[in-house]
């Protein structure tokens, strides 16, 4: 994992998002935010709290909710010379704005033969692991990862999720990002200095020999974890976070495979037709002479997120699973 | 839950406080069972509210269909569903309503006409036009109900259905619980205009209501009712009450709103209370009677969140049943 340069302080990572927000917002006076509870409550998972007290109703706004309509906002205020952020509160809620993000936000720039461009940041969350039951649960960034146009990220650690952020604001496209809500609370070492991380550069949170595990978001650290056990019985994993979903950074996922001459994706997204699909034949396709056997994927179950804790745990991966798959995939021919 | 005594008797407002009465106790028992940790997930509480679910379904049938939003309890509850159920699925537990696979926020059961609660603010209004179409298309005289908050007039969806609706006189009532917040904001901020404009400006009857006072509420919705059944198409109520509670159990502090102000709709607008109040002078019901049922009401739920925890947790192999019918 890249270390930090400068002064290092540990964070939270609710906090790294509000500091790359109140950064930007401070260099940038067209930078404003917009999103359901986030002025006086600091949203709902108390991560902006005095957001709108240092920048002003008119540059924090607490929106009806309406989802559609405030992505509709952010398309028209970012072609007109504005930077929004559109914070939509639980990933289950951006099917509202998928008009808006499909069919506008995505494809403006293209469509006007590259006179108009819509600098847009939407801002949501993923993930399961809170009983929140089907509709508060999902994730469904591979959705927006789907539409061309689209920028995604998925930040996994607080300083991934400060860096890719501020990127992502002064970026000239329409970027989601998906923040996973367990997260919010976890620290991690972020640097006191100004930073970016550019959106599309992976990084290797743990160099190996042996495997290449890819791994997203929340994934990351449980593969993490994964892999110390691995190591306990002689296998050193690489896990590699792709950091972005579009731009893919195809080449470290490629050469890291090319390496260890095994590969398996971790994502929570579900796995048909999802994240897990995509990265695998991408791998397989640029490492196919280099491997000693199929690339794996573990994704989430085929199925709605249930309520009961004793249900919805069986249907995310998990450390167990992800060092399961890794062994039996180190141990094929 | 249809009530089949009249209006006039003392035995219908006393169905309908007791009614009332096991909602509150259930959401208490619930809060307490959360805040112990036996109830995983996010859970909102009722408590405030209960005239507007008891007083709607009180002039609905069984075979009447209600649609109903993430504070659903109350609305499950008075259309008749069972209160060791609905502890049992809040659980998680192989016996509740859904068999643990929904929670709090999904509770549905089709044998008393709730075609569920729904963690999508402004999902119970889109669908009440189909339940109201369909029952149009079928030939039965069922009527769609559609419970939701202030904070779904956000929506657009609900526009489209109100159009749709009045456009096709679909037997539909919109009630709309204006208890002046949307998790922590206050509505002032959010809404622009009149709320009652909004339906009227598709030609829909809408009336303000003090959903506060049962009597009121199922006196108005009753008509409204009538009127869906009778063919003529929506209506719109706006039912103005209060959640005493935080948005979910965890909002305790409440930085949004006054203690006074809390205070003062307790004190003087409690729908219980008012109610106990009125059946003394109109019916000389002494509060020895109503501390009786109360008690009784407050035993069964109390049992029936005991028994729910000892109900099993699905099997393991649930988890992949019911993705396709
Ligand atoms: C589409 C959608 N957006 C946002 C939310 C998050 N959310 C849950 S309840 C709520 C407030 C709803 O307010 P209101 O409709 O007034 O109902 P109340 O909670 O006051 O009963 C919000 C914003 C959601 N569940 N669904
Ligand atoms: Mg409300």
């Amino acid at each position: 994992m890249s270390t930090p340069n400068g002064t290092v302080r540990e964070i939270t990572y609710g906090e790294a998002v509000r500091e790359a927000i109140v950064e930007e917002m401070r260099r940038d006076p067209t930078v404003f935010m917009i999103g359901e509870d986030i002025g006086a409550a600091g949203n709902v998972f108390k991560i902006l709290t005095g957001l709108q007290a240092e920048f002003g109703a008119d540059r924090v706004i607490d929106s009806p909710i309406s989802e559609s309509g405030i992505a509709g906002i952010g398309v028209g205020a970012a072609m007109t010379g504005m930077r929004p952020i559109v914070e939509i509160m639980f990933g289950d809620f951006t099917t509202f704005v998928m008009d808006q993000m499909t069919n506008q936000a995505a494809k403006t720039h293209y469509m006007s033969g590259g006179k108009l461009r819509v600098p847009m940041v939407l801002r949501t969350t993923m993930g399961a692991g809170r009983a929140s039951a089907a509709q508060h649960s999902q994730s469904l960034h591979a959705w927006l990862s789907h539409v061309p146009g689209m920028k995604v990220a998925l930040p996994a650690t607080p300083r991934d999720a400060k860096g890719l952020l501020k990127s992502a604001i002064r970026d000239d496209n329409p970027v989601a990002i998906f923040e996973d809500k367990m997260m919010y609370s976890v620290t991690g070492p972020v640097e006191e200095e100004e930073f970016l991380i550019p959106l599309g550069q992976a990084e290797i949170k743990r160099p190996g020999r042996d495997i290449t595990i890819v791994a997203t978001s929340s994934m990351v650290q449980e593969t993490l974890t994964a892999a110390e056990r691995l190591a306990g019985i002689g296998l050193e994993a690489e896990v590699v976070d792709p950091r972005t979903m579009v731009p893919l950074d195809t080449d470290t996922l490629v050469e890291s495979a090319k390496r260890t001459s095994r590969a398996m994706v971790v994502d929570e997204g579900c796995e048909r037709y999802g994240v897990t699909g995509e990265l695998a034949s991408v791998i397989a396709d640029g490492a196919f002479y280099y491997l000693d056997a199929p690339v794996r994927r573990l994704g989430a179950m085929n199925v709605p997120v249930p309520f009961a804790p004793s249900l919805e745990e069986q249907t995310i991966p998990n450390a167990d699973g992800i060092f399961e798959t890794a062994r039996a995939l180190c141990s094929a021919a | 839950m249809s009530v089949m005594t009249s209006s006039q008797d003392v035995e219908h407002w006393l169905y309908l406080y007791e009614q009332m009465y096991r909602i509150r106790c259930f959401e208490e028992v619930s809060d307490n069972l959360y805040t112990r940790g036996l109830i995983p997930g996010i859970t909102h509480l009722y408590i405030g509210e209960e005239a507007v679910a008891v007083g709607v379904c009180s002039v609905l049938r069984d075979d009447d269909w209600i649609t109903s939003t993430h504070r659903g309890h109350g609305h499950c509850l008075a259309k008749g569903a069972d209160v060791g159920r609905m502890f049992a699925e809040l659980m998680g537990r192989a016996t509740g309503y859904c068999g643990g696979k929904g929670g709090s926020m999904h509770i549905a059961d089709q044998d008393t006409g709730n075609l569920g609660a729904n963690g999508i603010v402004g999902g119970s209004t889109a669908i009440v036009a189909g339940a109201g179409l369909s029952a149009k298309l079928r030939g039965t005289d069922e009527v769609a109900v559609a419970f939701f908050g202030d904070g779904a007039l956000g929506q657009g969806q609900l526009y489209e259905s109100m159009n749709m609706a009045a456009l096709w006189k679909l037997p539909v009532l919109y009630v709309c619980e204006n208890n002046h917040y949307g998790e922590y904001t206050p509505n002032d901020q959010t809404i622009a205009g009149e709320i009652l404009d909004r339906a009227r400006a598709f030609g829909i009857p809408s009336r303000e209501v003090d959903g506060q006072d049962i009597r009121e509420v199922s006196r108005v919705a009753g008509e409204a009712v009538a009127a869906a059944r009778r063919g003529d198409g929506p209506s719109f109520l706006q039912c103005t009450t209060y959640r005493y509670r935080g948005h979910h159990v965890g909002d305790v502090d409440r930085p949004y709103r006054t203690q006074a102000e809390e205070e003062e709709w307790q004190a003087t607008r409690d729908p219980l209370r008012n109610l106990a109040a009125w059946l003394e002078t109109e019916f000389d019901v002494g509060s020895e009677v109503v501390e009786q049922l109360e008690a009784e009401v407050r035993t069964a739920v109390d049992d029936s969140a005991a028994k729910a925890l000892e109900e099993p947790i699905p099997e393991a192999s649930e988890v992949t049943t019911h993705v396709y019918a």
